[in-house]
């Protein structure tokens, strides 16, 4: 039994080697890629818009409202990474109805580059929003003691990431393929269906925890910059949302 | 016993060890949040897509602890670094 698409090696030259999990990963970027070209080909504004527009519409806005309730105020410059990432990894997870198909998130090669690729974008993003001495002051953020546990959480955070991924999409493959063994017919599909709802869920959890992680390198950068202006913005948000809230219910109890 | 019968027997009962425990107490910690997320979103269904969300970033927390115990159990069994030392 293998645990993972990694060990199935069609072809091998020296220390390169293609396995299934890069065949897979190069379907899926064809699939991505040639399916976003097919819908954003003509979009239109009107109101008449075909059904694959409107998906992806509600996808993108769901993506931005999601990054701007984590915390990030500016989604549209976060998306393209975050949304990546999310799209790549439910759609890699949800295809494993297919059949044939091997999820490449069921190989710690394939998690370990997600999760590496986020490593290097949190200081990125927060380099760019406050500037270079601010990023690296986060790092002494209560007092200077706290140096190497910043740097060790850094680093722990990124192997949780990865191996949450791998652990959670391989487990459910392997509790397929055990259960197939045992009683073939239907307990299996029970279990495939909960495979689909976890990957969902790890999509999401992989996509937020790296929002979270940007959110809190960006903030710590920006804070020393515009301290008293965002503080106010908060408090402004605060009050309105209160007050929103508050109609709602007035609303409800009316009804 | 040989050592091969030593690693194989340590590694199985280890492996068995591993995935129960390593389930039991996250299953423990998972069950004591989400009946705390569920009192607070009944006492304040306002709050509830935050509460939502807080709640699955922190279950997915709890939930690697357990997958961590549940991959070094794989590893134990299907890819025990210790295996090629004595075979090979």
């Amino acid at each position: 039994m293998r645990i993972s698409p990694d060990q199935k090696v069609f072809w091998e030259y020296g220390f390169v080697n293609l396995n299934l999990t890069i065949v897979m990963t190069w379907g899926l970027m064809v699939l991505l890629v040639i399916g976003a070209w097919l819908v954003t080909r003509n979009l239109k504004s009107g109101i008449k818009r075909s059904r694959w527009q409107n998906i992806l519409e509600m996808l993108i806005l769901m993506i931005r409202d999601q990054i701007k309730e984590v915390g990030l105020d500016k989604p549209k410059k976060y998306i393209s990474f975050i949304g990546t990432l999310f799209i790549f990894i439910a759609v890699s997870n949800l295809l494993t109805i297919v059949p044939w198909y091997e999820a490449p998130t069921a190989s710690l090669s394939t998690t370990t580059a997600l999760a590496i690729s986020v490593f290097i974008a949190v200081p990125v993003f927060g380099i760019v929003q406050g500037g270079l001495k601010n990023y690296l002051k986060s790092y002494l953020q209560p007092n200077f003691i706290m140096l190497p546990f910043n740097i060790i959480s850094e680093i722990s955070r990124t192997l949780a990431l990865a191996v949450r991924l791998f652990g959670n999409i391989m487990s459910g493959g392997l509790i397929a393929t055990v259960l197939i063994s045992i009683v073939p017919f239907f307990f299996p599909v029970i279990m495939s269906a909960l495979g689909l709802l976890t990957g969902m869920i790890q999509a999401y959890i992989f996509a937020v925890l790296a929002t979270v992680y940007i959110a809190a390198a960006t903030r710590d950068a920006e804070r020393k910059k515009t301290n008293t202006i965002t503080a106010k913005h908060n408090d402004n948000q605060v009050e309105s949302k209160n007050g929103e809230v508050i109609r709602d219910r007035k609303q409800k109890d009316i009804k | 016993m040989d050592n091969v019968t030593i690693i194989a027997v340590a590694s199985i009962i280890t492996a068995g060890i591993t995935t129960a425990i390593g389930s039991m107490m996250p299953a423990i910690g998972e069950g004591r949040s989400v009946s705390k997320a569920l009192e607070s979103i009944a006492q304040q269904p306002d709050a509830a897509p935050t509460i939502t969300r807080t709640l699955f970033v922190g279950l997915a927390m709890i939930e690697s602890t357990a997958i961590y115990c549940f991959v070094l159990s794989m590893i134990l069994i299907f890819a025990n670094p210790f295996w090629n030392h004595f075979i090979g």
